[in-house]
């Protein structure tokens, strides 16, 4: 067991990479009554075509979310309730490069976190089962068909990438889901749900070592092979400079992004990650200049955000909100990066911005699950997501300069739009 | 925990603890939830949050949070039951973590006070601009409601189901009286309510109570009270006489089925179970049938509204199943009340609430959230109270309390040409 201490936002993290390959964090909470186990394989929506014993496999698109829904059914019913009588609370996301299963409780800890690591390391599927599970994904897909905050940002990824795997709903489609079968389910199992291929963590009062001792003697004792993916070779230039659809909306609305180099691994990647975040808080944040310029005029209102998104292969800048004249904020994005190349950013500005970033940091560290995703990303990119503060101490104002001249490009750009009124169909015709 | 008035009609909500790396403290005024006026008091933090005497912008108050750590300062505005609650959460670091060894409370505490009493003010009234510009925001948030088709489909049941009643009122108000508020009646309101709305404070973090008090005591000093208003209180809604059926179209790929429920028990213990048991949870009947049995759906949940007496069941279908969705959600609710439950559907639902009870005290927002609540109510129960309480609901007074929950109100979103 390794244990560190981390003093400047007081937490500790003992954590154990066991004889199976599987890495084990688990984050001491005492005094709280709740316990949160998450327990993730790096394997998500993006992750379609990957090479299984030599030979390369695609996969239908929405298989790794079409796994998730499975994996709670067990030979003898349901993991689901098995959890739920416990008074626990389970649930599962799966994500464009992760797939977690989780589940929160005040009782009986040690005996769910058996079941979550007996369920999510035994597949079972029937033919029957699987059928049924078709028409609930179908309708958690209509479901997020017509929602527009996912809808605007999936087609600003299919704006960006050309051949990125980012590009593919991750609960896939109707159609492409419809020939998924209990066959294609047991090799993807088998293929990523490896010990070396998962982290669990931990988070509660809870004893570490029980932890460690629970997933040597469930899990797997092969740590399973390292498996090679292929995200599609993607050019620098974005594809579409500019997507729209129409839907039923209350105003128009647009997401703006910026393709970007997508990080390294390791804790220089974490380092892009939060300097990243930071350069956008200071180009548009809520304290920004830009920010209150244009709220003050009704450019924008309260719905404007942004954020930096990183995923393997692949990261982009995006901003957005409701907006009748998106031209007028990107062009207004361009000139203050201009402006800050040109002037710096102001020496008081620069202080509390990187103070800011460090205190909502901590803040985030209340939350239970934060923790835990935070951590199984970290361990999944090659970095400890508790070094932030080591972190922003070392970014300096040339950094950021250097990240938004680079990367806020009109080249780099491209526009995913939203228009009030009927659907005319899938993509736009503005390309 | 200590409940404490700090000045007439001002209650301090104080819960020291050490364990959280953030401090919380809020402050609400209570106001009675109404047709005509919800939208305005909906307005007023928003437009209190602009810009105060010292601080006149937004640049100005961003830096001051800035160097307090990225502090949150934000408004909100609550519905609960039918009063209205409007005013501010801020949420910061805890001082131990801070680096220069400073004190984070008493600023956040007098940020909090100058927006609340000192906001920037023209010849008597709030700056014009700060004014249209959040009403023209809250009349956008107000529409784009109708985007998250979900929410819209509840909001419409609620709506069409309390018709008539305060409990109907959104929590933002209507765009139409919205969009009528001028400045001149937003500041004669903000006046009435400093003065006579009474006024909630929480605080939860490691902060000393006399601290906490002082704090509060030096930023709200010259809160202008005369005769504190009561608490505003919930009428129970009664039920139809016959069900009530709404259908509207929109351009949607998926259905959206919303059923309104009325109580008539009284029997609140049993009936927070019996909506877990019915569908408040990921074991529920509606979970377990409409949506993993029969496929029907991706989620059928219900909810219940405590202090109106309702229940309201929420799911999302194909168009051509409305009907198969509708009837397995009537015959699972009859199921229940006639106590077709297993052992384990009963511990689970127990297990479930025992749990969410006991994790409120390792939320800040949840604990003010509840606080608030009580607070409302008039009720001093805590957490484990109401635990205690609940452990304590046979099974027969589950089943009694459901079979006492009728069908009120049905609301379709259907696909906009498939309207009749």
């Amino acid at each position: 067991m390794r244990e560190s201490f981390y003093e400047r936002i007081g937490e500790s993290c003992p954590r154990e990479k066991l004889a199976n390959g599987l890495s084990v964090c688990v984050v001491p909470k005492p005094g709280y009554r709740r316990k949160y186990a998450f327990f993730a394989a790096r394997y998500g929506g993006m992750d379609v075509r990957f090479r299984l014993d030599g030979q390369w496999r695609d996969t239908p698109a929405g298989i790794a979310h079409y796994l998730e829904h499975k994996m709670f059914d067990t030979k003898d019913g349901s993991a689901m309730q098995d959890l739920a009588k416990n008074g626990a609370e389970p649930n599962a996301f799966t994500a464009s490069a992760m797939t977690g299963y989780y589940f929160d409780c005040t009782e009986h800890f040690e005996e769910n976190l058996k079941i979550l690591l007996r369920f999510v390391s035994t597949p079972y599927f029937t033919q029957e089962s699987v059928e049924k599970e078709r028409g609930i994904i179908g309708q958690e897909i209509r479901m997020v068909e017509d929602n527009p905050d996912w809808q605007i940002y999936q087609q600003l990824l299919q704006a960006l990438y050309a051949r990125h795997s980012c590009r593919i709903p991750i609960a896939g489609t109707v159609e492409s889901i419809a020939d998924i079968t209990p066959q294609t389910l047991y090799d993807c199992h088998k293929a990523f749900y490896t010990p070396g291929n998962m982290v669990l963590t931990v988070v509660g009062d809870v004893r570490p070592e029980r932890v460690f001792e629970a997933a040597e003697r469930i899990l797997p004792r092969e740590s399973g092979p390292e498996i090679e993916r292929d995200y599609g070779r993607e050019p620098e230039a974005v594809c579409r400079r500019e997507s729209v659809r129409r839907m039923e909306v209350s105003a128009p609305q647009f997401l703006l992004g910026f393709k970007c180099p997508a990080p390294e691994l390791g804790e220089s990647g974490y380092r892009t990650e939060l300097l990243g975040d930071l350069a956008w808080d200071i180009l548009l944040g809520e304290s920004s200049p830009l920010y209150q310029r244009l709220y003050e005029d009704g450019t924008i209102n309260g719905s404007f955000g942004g954020a930096f998104d990183t995923l393997p292969g692949a990261a982009c800048l995006y901003a957005g909100g409701d907006c009748k004249e998106p031209g007028k904020v990107a062009e207004a994005i361009l000139r203050e990066t201009e402006r800050l190349d040109r002037e710096g950013i102001d020496p008081d500005y620069w202080q509390r911005m990187r103070r800011a970033a460090f205190g909502s940091t901590l803040r985030g560290l209340n939350s239970f699950e934060n923790i835990a995703v935070g951590l199984a990303e970290g361990y999944f990119q090659g970095y400890d997501a508790f070094h932030f503060p080591r972190i922003y101490e070392s970014i300096r104002q040339e950094d950021i300069l250097t990240f938004l001249r680079e990367n806020v490009r009109e080249e780099r750009m491209a526009l995913s739009r939203i228009l009030p009124g009927e659907q005319q169909g899938k993509e736009g015709n503005n390309a | 925990m200590v409940r404490k008035e700090l000045m007439e009609g001002v209650n301090l909500t104080y819960l020291p603890a050490r364990k959280f790396k953030t401090g919380l403290l809020s402050a609400h005024f209570l106001t009675p939830l109404e047709e005509g006026s919800a939208g305005m008091r909906a307005l007023l933090p928003a437009v209190l949050r602009r810009g105060t005497v010292g601080s006149p912008d937004m640049g100005a108050i961003s830096a001051r949070l800035d160097r307090l750590y990225g502090a949150e300062l934000d408004y909100t505005v609550r519905k609960k039951g039918e009063c209205q609650c409007i005013g501010f959460v801020g949420s910061f670091i805890d001082d131990a973590y801070a680096l220069g060894g400073e004190k984070l409370l008493e600023p956040v505490a007098e940020l909090m006070g100058e927006m609340i009493l000192e906001p920037v003010t023209r010849g008597g009234r709030f700056l014009p601009d700060y004014v249209e510009s959040e009403r023209d925001n809250l009349a956008d948030a107000i529409r784009s409601i109708r985007n998250d088709k979900r929410d819209w489909a509840e909001l419409r049941l609620l709506r069409e189901l309390c018709a008539g009643e305060a409990y109907g009122v959104s929590r933002l108000g209507d765009e139409r009286s919205v969009e009528r508020i001028s400045g001149q009646k937003l500041y004669a309101e903000y006046a009435r309510l400093i003065a006579s709305a009474p006024m909630e404070i929480f605080y939860c973090g490691s902060a000393e109570r006399t601290r906490v008090e002082d704090a509060l005591l030096n930023a709200l000093s010259a809160l202008p009270r005369r005769g504190v208003a009561p608490i505003p209180e919930t009428e129970r809604h009664s039920l139809r006489g016959e069900a009530k059926v709404v259908r509207e179209g929109m351009d949607v790929t998926q259905g959206k089925l919303g059923m309104g429920f009325a109580c008539t028990s009284e029997d609140e213990s049993a009936l927070l179970l019996g909506n877990l048991l019915f569908g408040g949870s990921s074991n529920s009947k509606l979970f377990l049938n409409v949506r993993e049995k029969l496929s029907l759906c991706y989620y059928a949940s219900s909810l219940y509204h405590r202090r109106k007496g309702l229940i309201t069941v929420s799911s999302g279908v194909e168009f051509a199943d409305f009907p198969r969705a509708y009837e397995e959600i009537l015959a699972q609710l009859t199921a229940l009340s006639r106590g077709e439950v297993e052992p384990w559907e009963l511990e689970a639902a127990r297990g479930v609430l025992r749990s969410a009870y006991a994790a409120m005290e390792d939320s800040q927002g949840r604990l003010e959230n509840f606080y608030l609540g009580q607070a409302i109510e008039g009720r001093s129960d805590s957490p484990e109270d109401l635990a205690r309480e609940m452990e304590e609901t046979p099974a027969e007074r589950i089943f009694r309390a459901m079979s006492s929950v009728k069908l009120d109100t049905v609301y379709y979103l259907e696909r906009k040409e498939e309207k009749t």
